[in-house]
C-alpha cells in the first residue's frame, strides 16, 4: 500500500469538507478498497473515514413508506432488519460474516461491482440513491461497469428503497469470490413488477424489460418460458461463457419468481 | 505518526501508527500478538479473524486507525488467565479439529462470535457461519463437530473420529 493520510469525521460536514482535497478518496468498509488499496490498484492521497459519522448509519422508514437506510449501515444490520425482507435475505448472503460484519450498503452502491449483490436491490426496487448533494434515481445511477453518477468526492449518504408486495432475490454463487455469478432481483409493486440482473451483463447492473412486461401480465414463473436473453454482450471468463450467464439468468429470475410467490 | 489506543484483551494498548496500518500489523507487530494469522491477506482466508466490539472481523482488512477506542479480542484473549482453554479451544483439542493450526486462530474466534450470536446452530448453520474461514488440513469435519461440542451438542450422528 501507498502511504495516504487518514481522517476519521464525526459529522458528514467535516467529511463533505475533507472530500474536496484533490486525490480525497471515501472509505467505508474497506472489504473491497483495502485489497485494491493493497494492490496498488488506487493512490488516494488521503482517506475520508465514513465509518465514524453515525448521522449515516441505521434503518427507519419515511413517511412515504420507504425503509432508508443509511450508507455507512453494515451488510450484517440490513440483514437483521424486518422491514424490507428480500433486502435483508439478499444482504444475509453477501460474502461471508465478516464480510458483512464491515461491509456497507453505500460502499457496495458507490462501487458498483458488476457481480455485486445490492446494486440489483437498488435498481430492482427503482430505490432513491441519495448523497451529499441530491438525489439519484436508481435508473439513472448505474451507469457500467464499476460506473455510477456520481461525480468526484461525491458521498453517497443514504438509499430508500419503496418496500414492495413481494419480493425475492436469487444468486447463483460463484464459490471462490462468493460474489454472485448471476445474481436477480425481483419486486412485484402495484404499478408493474421490476426485474433487476446482476453478474452477467459487461454493462454491470441492468433491468430486464421483457421479463417485466411478461411478469407484469402474469406473475409466474411460466410467464418467462418464451423469453431469450441475448448472452452476446454477457460477461465471458473462465467462470462462464456469455451464453451461459444468459441461461442462468433466466433460470434464477424463473427461481425468484417462485420463491416471492 | 499519529497514535492509536484501543483494548486489547481487557487492556489498554496505544501505539504508533500510519494511515495505512492494518489493525493486523498493528497487533503482529507492535504488541507482539502473534497468535492472529495472516494466510491470504486478500480477505478471503479468515486466518485474521478478531473480534472488534463483539463482532467479528477480518483484521488485515480494517485500518488500526478505525479502531481508536474499541474493544478488541484476539485468540490470546480467549483463554482464562490460569490458562483453562475457553469452551471453543477446548473442543478443538478434544476433537482434533485442528492439523497445522495456521487457520485455528480464526476458527475459534468465528466460532465464538456464532456461538454468541446463536448458541445452539445446526450444523449446515455452523457451516455456513464458516464460509469465509479456509482450512487446508482437516476437511472441516472435526472442526465443525468442534464448535457443536462447545455448544453441547451430541456429536456421535455426524461421524467416527
Ligand atoms: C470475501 C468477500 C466476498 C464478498 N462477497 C460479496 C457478495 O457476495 N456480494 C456483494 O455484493 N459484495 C460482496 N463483497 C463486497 C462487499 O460487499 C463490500 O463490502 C462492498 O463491495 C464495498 O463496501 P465497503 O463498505 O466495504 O466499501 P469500501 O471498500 O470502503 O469502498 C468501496 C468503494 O466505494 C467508495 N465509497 C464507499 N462508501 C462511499 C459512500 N458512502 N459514498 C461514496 N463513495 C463511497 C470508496 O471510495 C471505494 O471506492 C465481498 C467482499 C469480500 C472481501
Ligand atoms: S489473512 Fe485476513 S482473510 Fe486471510
Ligand atoms: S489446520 Fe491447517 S489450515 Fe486448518
Amino acid at each position: 500500500m501507498y502511504a495516504f493520510d487518514f481522517e476519521r469525521p464525526k459529522t458528514l460536514a467535516d467529511a463533505v469538507k475533507a472530500m474536496t482535497d484533490e486525490d480525497a478518496v471515501a472509505l467505508s468498509g474497506g472489504q473491497t478498497l483495502i485489497p485494491s488499496l493493497k494492490q496498488r490498484l488506487a493512490m488516494p492521497s488521503k482517506l475520508v473515514s465514513l465509518t465514524g459519522i453515525d448521522e449515516i448509519k441505521g434503518i427507519c422508514v419515511d413517511d412515504d413508506g420507504r425503509v432508508c437506510i443509511g450508507a455507512a449501515t453494515i451488510h450484517a444490520d440490513v440483514a437483521a432488519q424486518e422491514y424490507y425482507p428480500a433486502l435483508a435475505a439478499l444482504a444475509s448472503n453477501v460474502g461471508d460474516p465478516a464480510v458483512r460484519n464491515r461491509g456497507t450498503i453505500g460502499g457496495s452502491l458507490a462501487n458498483n461491482d458488476p457481480s455485486a449483490c445490492y446494486p440489483a436491490a437498488a435498481l430492482g426496487s427503482g430505490a432513491v440513491i441519495r448523497t451529499d448533494k441530491r438525489e439519484i434515481a436508481a435508473d439513472d445511477y448505474f451507469t457500467g461497469m464499476f460506473e455510477t453518477a456520481l461525480e468526484e468526492g461525491e458521498i453517497i449518504t443514504e438509499i430508500k428503497f419503496p418496500v414492495p408486495e413481494t419480493a425475492a432475490y436469487m444468486k447463483f454463487e460463484q464459490p471462490a469470490s462468493r460474489f454472485a455469478l448471476v445474481g436477480v432481483f425481483v419486486a412485484k409493486y402495484a404499478d408493474g413488477v421490476r426485474v433487476a440482473v446482476t453478474g452477467a451483463s459487461n454493462e454491470g447492473v441492468f433491468r430486464w424489460s421483457e421479463a417485466e412486461a411478461a411478469l407484469g401480465s402474469d406473475f409466474s414463473a411460466g410467464a418467462l418460458d418464451g423469453l431469450k436473453l441475448d448472452g452476446s454482450n454477457m460477461i465471458s471468463d473462465v467462470h462462464g461463457s456469455g451464453d451461459y450467464r444468459a441461461h442462468i439468468a433466466k433460470v434464477m429470475t424463473k427461481r425468484a419468481v417462485e420463491k416471492a410467490g | 505518526m499519529p497514535q492509536v489506543s484501543m483494548t486489547v484483551n481487557g487492556k489498554p494498548a496505544t501505539g504508533e501508527i500510519e494511515g495505512r496500518t492494518l489493525l493486523v500489523e498493528f497487533l503482529r507487530e507492535s504488541l507482539h500478538l502473534t497468535g492472529t494469522h495472516v494466510g491470504c491477506d486478500t480477505s478471503q482466508c479468515g486466518a485474521c479473524v478478531v473480534h472488534v466490539d463483539g463482532r467479528d472481523v477480518k483484521a488485515c482488512t480494517i485500518f488500526a486507525a478505525e479502531c481508536e477506542g474499541a474493544e478488541v479480542t484476539t485468540i490470546e484473549g480467549m483463554a482464562a488467565d490460569d490458562g483453562t482453554l475457553n469452551k471453543v479451544q477446548q473442543a478443538f483439542q478434544d476433537h482434533h479439529g485442528l492439523q497445522c493450526g495456521f487457520c485455528t486462530p480464526g476458527m475459534v474466534m468465528t466460532a465464538a462470535a456464532l456461538l454468541e450470536k446463536n448458541p445452539n446452530p445446526s450444523e449446515e448453520e455452523i457451516r455456513s457461519y464458516l464460509q469465509g474461514n479456509i482450512c487446508r488440513c482437516t476437511g472441516y469435519h472435526n472442526i465443525v463437530k468442534a464448535i457443536m461440542a462447545a455448544a453441547g451438542q451430541d456429536t456421535s450422528k455426524i461421524a467416527a473420529e
